[in-house]
C-alpha cells in the first residue's frame, strides 16, 4: 500500500461542507427553544445604577430576564485568566472580576449587562429595547500608551496594569550595548485587529430534566476547555452533567478558544428555565465582543557592530488587554512573545519587558500567530533599520546573524531542534528573482511607480504543549493531546481527537497517518472530534498544536494496538510474538507466508470464546476489544522557520500599494497533506497582509468602537492579493515521531514585517500599519516636500 | 403576513410569512436550507449568496414575500442525481475551502460568474467574488478552482 503521508489528499470533510449539509452550531434547533438576546453596556466604562427589567417583563413573548444580580444570587463564577504571570518585582499579575453578566460596573462598549429569553428571536429583540439600564457615565481610558497614566479602571489595580514582566538580563543586555558600534532604534505599534472568523459564535444549550444534564452546542475550538471552565470555575454544573458540543465549526483563529460570557450564560439559563436557549451573535455583536488581538505599544532596539554582527536586543512593550484579562490573555504578550522577539538570530544578550494594561475595550487575546507575529514584526523592522543604516543589504545581514549549528540555544528560551535558515533564505531569494528587482524597480519608476522590497526571516515556537513547561510558566492547565483508536467489530475503525477542526482538515490528515500506521484504507477510517461525550480529555486546538501533539497521540495510539494486534495474530497463528512482523495491514510471521490482516484480528478479539469455527484467539491476561488511548505530551515546541520576501508597487500620486509578488518558502517539517499546508500558508498570508495594508480596529476617545462592521472594518478580498509564491524546505523536527512543525500561522507571523519592510522600502520613510492608501500618500507627498525644499 | 409561491431547489411551495422575513431566514428557518449561511448584518460577506432566475444576490438583503413566483436554487440544489456540481467538484479538488461557511455563497457566487463569462481571467475572478468574504483561504485555491470549474463546463 502506498504510503498516504505526504500526498496531496482530497478532504473528506469537503462534501458535505460544499452541498450545504454542514452543520454549524446556528443550523442547530430544539424542541421548544427560546432565543436569547443581550444587552449590552453602550458605554465604555460606567457604574450600573439600576437594571428596570419590569416593562419587558411585559413585553409578548418575554420568557424571562437574567441580570448580573441573578448571576450573583445563584453564585455563577466570573471568566478566567488561564495564565498567571507575574511581574519582575516577583508580585502576581493582578486580575479584576470578570462577571459573566455585570451588576455594578460595565468596561467595555459591548459588556454583557441583562439577557432576555423570548419565544422569538424578534421578540427577545424587541424586549431588549425596553430593559432601562441607568447608568453613571464614567471617563474611559482606551489608549493603550497612555492606560498607566489615566484614570484608574479597578480599585485595586493601581496604573491599571496587570504585570510588569522581564524575560532576560537587563545588565548582560547594557554591556551588549556598551560594546556596539551602533545602536539601531525602533517606535512601532502592532496594530489591534479583529479575528473576523466568518462564522459568528453562538451557542445553543439544551437542558435535559430528567438526566440534569446540560447540552450545550457551541463555536468552540476547544470544546474540553469550554466544559471545564464552564464546570469548574462558573459552577453552572458538574463536568459530568454537562455535554458540550463543537459541531461544524467556521474559523476560530484564537477567538473561539474558550468559552465566552453567552456561552455560560445560556447554558445557565437553560437549566433555570428547563427549555433550550439559542443566542447567535449578528456581526456587530462579533465585532463588539469577541476578543481582539496584537495592540502593542513597542520600543526596540538592538545592537550592532559595523560589520552587521547583532551583539544585544532590547524591547519595551505595552500591551492592551482590553477591560478584562481572558484566558490566554496575559500569556500571549509574554511567553509567547518575548523568547521570539529576538528573531532567528543569534543573539547574545537580550531582554523583553512588558506592562499589560486594562483599559476600556474588548478583551484581547490571542489571535492566529498569539505574540509572534508581534514579536517578528518588532525584530523584522528592526533589522530591516539596521541593514539601512549600516549600508547593507537586507539578505546578507540576515545571513550573518542565522546560526547554522542545531540544537540551537536560543536567547531567551527556547532550544531550537532542528532548522536551515540560511537555505531557506537563499531558496526564497531564488524563488523571488531577488537578483532581478532593481531592473524591475526601474521599469516601475519609468511608470512613475515606487517599487520596493522587504524580506522577513522568522522561527517561532508552536505546537504548544510541554506540560511540565507550560504550567512552570504559569499556565493554568496541562496541554498534551489525547487520541483513543477504536477498532469497530467489523474491521473499520474511528479516532477520536481531543483536538478540534474548524478548518484545519482534520478528517482527512489524521486519517492519512492512521491509514498510513494501521494498514488500513483511509475511507475505512473516521475522525471523530468536538464532543466531550465522545472519546476522552483533550486540549484543542490553538498554538498550531493539533499535529505535532494531536497526530503524534495518534500514532502513540496506533503502536499500542499494533501491539496487542502481534499478541493476537501470534496466537492465532500459532507463533512466537516475537516472530510476527507488521505491516501494510498485515500480520506476517517472518520468513512464512502465514498472516492475518488487522481487520481478522480486529475482529478476533471482539469475539473471545469459541463457536463454530471460531476459537479464541485472546492471549492469557489480554482483554477482549481491540481500541487503545494515548495521551501525549511532547518534549519540547516545534519551530517552524522560514524566509518571505513581498514585493509592492506604489502610486506615489493616490497612495496606493500594490502587492505585486509574494514568496514564502516556509519549514514545517515533515508534511502530511501539501494541498492542507499550503491553504493554511494561503490563508496566514492574507491575514498578515491584511494587517499590514488594511485592518485596524479603531476606538473613538470615548470608547465607542468604529470599526464594528463590515462597512468599516476592511477585510482582505479576493482582489487585494496576487497569486502567492510559495516554496518548503524541510528539517524534521526531533519533538515528534512524524518530524512535523505547525504550519497554521506561520503566514500571519512572517507577512506583516515582510509587506512593511516592502513598503517603507519603496516610500524611503517609516509608517505604521495598516499602510493604507491615505497614509501612504501624506507620506509621499512629505517627502516631495522635503525634497523640493532641498532643491 | 403575505402568502407566497415559489420554486425552491425544483420543489413548489406556499407559505405563509411575515412581510419583514428575509430571504436567508426564510430558506434557514422555514425551509430548514441551512446551507445558506449569514456571516454578517450589512450585506458585504456573502455567505447568503443563493440564485434568484438564474441570477446570484445576497439573500440576506431581499424580502422573501418581494419573490413570489420565482425560481430559487440554493447550495443544496446545484448537484445532481447525488453527483456534485463542476464548481463543487473542482472546490474539492484544489482546496477552495477550509472552514466552509463562506463556501455555499462563494460557489453560487462563482456558478453565476462563469454564466455570464466562460473564460474569465484571474482579475475577472477576483474583481467579481469581491462581494465574498473568507477568511481562511487567501483566495488563492479559489480563483483556481473556479479556473478549474471553468476548464470543465
Amino acid at each position: 500500500m502506498a504510503s498516504l503521508v505526504g500526498s496531496r489528499v482530497e478532504r473528506k470533510e469537503d462534501k458535505k461542507l460544499l452541498t450545504g449539509r454542514g452543520r454549524y452550531t446556528a443550523d442547530v434547533n430544539f424542541v421548544h427553544q427560546t432565543f436569547a438576546y443581550f444587552v449590552r453596556s453602550p458605554h465604555a466604562r460606567a457604574q450600573i445604577k439600576k437594571v428596570d427589567t419590569s416593562k419587558a417583563l411585559k413585553s409578548p413573548g418575554v420568557v424571562s430576564i437574567l441580570t448580573g444580580a441573578d448571576i450573583v444570587n445563584d453564585k455563577i463564577g466570573g471568566l478566567i485568566a488561564g495564565w498567571r504571570i507575574k511581574s519582575e518585582d516577583g508580585s502576581d499579575m493582578k486580575v479584576p472580576p470578570h462577571p459573566p453578566l455585570a451588576s455594578d460596573t460595565v468596561n467595555y462598549v459591548g459588556d454583557h449587562v441583562a439577557v432576555v429569553i423570548a419565544e422569538t428571536l424578534d421578540e427577545a429583540r424587541n424586549a431588549a429595547e425596553l430593559v432601562k439600564v441607568d447608568y453613571k457615565i464614567l471617563k474611559a481610558v482606551v489608549s493603550t500608551k497612555d492606560a498607566m497614566s489615566s484614570d484608574q479602571i479597578y480599585k485595586d489595580i493601581p496604573k491599571n496594569m496587570c504585570f510588569d514582566w522581564l524575560l532576560g538580563d537587563r545588565a548582560k543586555v547594557k554591556e551588549a550595548f556598551d560594546k556596539a558600534d551602533k545602536i539601531i532604534k525602533i517606535d512601532l505599534v502592532n496594530n489591534r485587529l479583529i479575528p473576523n472568523a466568518m462564522e459568528p459564535r453562538a451557542a445553543n444549550a439544551d437542558y435535559n430534566p430528567s438526566t440534569e444534564e446540560i447540552t450545550l452546542y457551541t463555536t468552540s475550538q476547544n470544546p474540553h476547555l469550554a466544559r471545564i471552565i464552564i464546570s469548574a470555575f462558573n459552577g453552572v454544573a458538574p463536568e459530568n452533567k454537562l455535554r458540550v458540543i463543537a459541531p461544524d465549526v467556521g474559523g476560530g483563529f484564537g477567538s473561539k478558544i474558550y468559552p465566552y460570557a453567552e456561552e455560560v450564560v445560556c447554558s445557565w439559563a437553560a437549566k433555570k428555565i428547563e427549555r433550550p436557549v439559542k443566542w447567535v451573535a449578528d456581526r456587530t455583536e462579533s465585532f463588539l465582543s469577541d476578543c481582539h488581538g496584537r495592540d502593542h505599544v513597542t520600543h526596540a532596539e538592538l545592537a550592532v557592530k559595523n560589520d552587521g554582527t547583532f551583539l544585544g536586543f532590547k524591547n519595551e512593550t505595552i500591551a492592551n488587554l482590553g477591560a478584562y484579562a481572558s484566558v490566554f490573555g496575559t500569556v500571549t504578550p509574554t511567553y509567547l512573545f518575548g523568547p521570539c522577539a529576538t528573531g532567528v538570530y543569534k543573539m547574545p544578550a537580550a531582554y523583553s519587558n512588558v506592562k499589560a494594561v486594562y483599559t476600556n475595550t474588548a478583551p484581547v487575546d490571542a489571535y492566529r500567530g498569539a505574540g509572534r507575529p508581534e514579536a517578528t514584526y518588532t525584530i523584522e523592522t528592526l533589522v530591516e533599520k539596521a541593514a539601512r543604516e549600516l549600508g547593507m543589504d537586507p539578505a546578507e545581514i540576515r545571513m550573518k546573524n542565522f546560526p547554522t549549528q542545531f540544537p540551537f540555544q536560543q536567547t531567551l528560551v527556547h532550544s531550537v531542534d532542528s532548522g536551515d535558515y540560511v537555505g531557506g533564505l537563499n531558496k526564497a531569494m531564488e524563488i523571488a528573482d531577488y537578483k532581478g528587482f532593481e531592473k524591475r524597480k526601474r521599469e516601475s519608476a519609468s511608470k512613475g511607480k515606487l517599487r520596493g522590497i522587504g524580506l522577513c526571516s522568522y522561527f517561532e515556537a508552536c505546537g504548544i504543549a510541554p506540560s511540565p513547561v507550560v504550567m512552570m510558566l504559569g499556565c493554568g492547565i496541562g496541554l498534551w493531546e489525547s487520541a483513543e483508536v477504536r477498532f469497530n467489530p467489523t474491521g473499520n475503525v474511528t479516532v477520536f481527537t481531543g483536538s478540534h477542526s474548524h478548518g484545519q482538515g482534520h478528517d482527512t490528515t489524521f486519517a492519512q497517518i492512521a491509514a498510513d500506521q494501521l494498514g488500513v484504507p483511509i475511507e475505512n477510517i473516521e475522525i471523530a472530534h468536538g464532543d466531550t461525550d465522545k472519546g476522552p480529555f483533550g486540549y484543542g486546538t490553538y498554538g498550531s498544536r493539533s499535529l505535532t501533539v494531536g497526530g503524534t497521540a495518534i500514532v502513540k495510539a496506533c503502536d499500542k494496538i499494533i501491539a496487542k494486534g502481534k499478541r493476537v495474530a501470534a496466537k492465532m497463528l500459532e507463533a512466537s510474538v516475537d516472530d510476527i512482523e507488521f505491516s501494510n495491514g498485515e500480520f506476517v510471521v517472518a520468513k512464512s507466508n502465514k498472516k492475518k490482516t488487522i481487520g481478522e484480528v480486529a475482529f478476533a478479539c471482539y469475539l473471545p470464546g469459541t463457536y463454530g469455527e471460531v476459537k479464541s484467539p485472546l492471549p492469557e491476561g489480554d482483554e477482549p476489544g481491540l481500541k487503545e488511548t494515548s495521551f501525549f505530551d511532547p518534549v519540547n515546541f516545534s519551530f517552524p522557520a522560514g524566509s518571505h520576501i513581498c514585493e509592492v508597487e506604489v502610486d506615489p500620486d493616490t497612495g496606493e500599494t500594490k502587492l505585486v509578488k509574494y514568496t514564502a518558502v516556509d519549514d514545517f517539517g515533515t508534511i502530511i497533506n501539501p494541498l492542507v499546508v499550503e491553504g493554511q500558508v494561503h490563508g496566514g498570508l492574507a491575514q498578515g497582509i491584511g494587517q499590514a495594508l488594511y485592518e485596524n480596529c479603531h476606538y473613538d476617545e470615548s470608547g465607542q468602537l468604529i470599526t464594528a462592521s463590515y462597512m468599516d472594518y476592511t477585510m482582505p478580498r479576493a482582489d487585494n492579493f496576487p497569486e502567492f509564491n510559495l516554496g518548503f524546505t524541510c528539517t524534521p523536527a526531533t519533538s515528534n515521531p512524524l518530524g512535523t512543525k505547525g504550519c497554521g500561522e506561520a503566514g500571519a507571523i512572517a507577512a506583516p514585517p515582510a509587506v512593511m519592510n516592502a513598503v517603507m522600502n519603496a516610500i524611503g520613510t517609516e509608517i505604521s500599519m495598516p499602510a493604507t492608501a491615505e497614509k501612504v500618500w501624506k507620506a509621499c507627498n512629505k517627502n516631495k516636500k522635503r525634497n523640493s525644499e532641498a532643491a | 403576513m403575505s402568502k407566497i409561491s415559489l420554486e425552491v431547489n425544483g420543489k413548489k411551495i406556499t407559505k405563509e410569512v411575515p412581510d419583514h422575513t428575509l430571504l436567508s431566514v426564510f430558506l434557514r428557518e422555514i425551509l430548514n436550507l441551512t446551507g445558506t449561511h449569514v456571516g454578517c448584518d450589512t450585506s458585504q460577506c456573502g455567505a447568503c449568496v443563493v440564485h434568484v432566475d438564474g441570477k446570484s444576490i445576497k439573500s440576506c438583503t431581499a424580502f422573501a414575500a418581494d419573490l413570489n413566483g420565482s425560481k430559487i436554487t440554493t447550495i443544496e440544489g446545484i448537484a445532481q442525481n447525488g453527483k456534485m456540481h463542476p464548481m463543487q467538484e473542482a472546490f474539492k479538488k484544489l482546496h477552495g475551502l477550509q472552514c466552509g461557511f463562506c463556501t455555499p455563497g462563494m460557489v453560487m457566487s462563482a456558478i453565476d460568474l462563469l454564466q455570464n463569462n466562460k473564460k474569465p481571467s484571474d482579475t475577472e475572478i477576483r474583481d467579481w467574488l469581491e462581494g465574498n468574504i473568507c477568511r481562511c483561504t487567501g483566495y488563492q485555491n479559489i480563483v483556481a478552482a473556479v479556473k478549474e470549474a471553468a476548464s470543465k463546463m
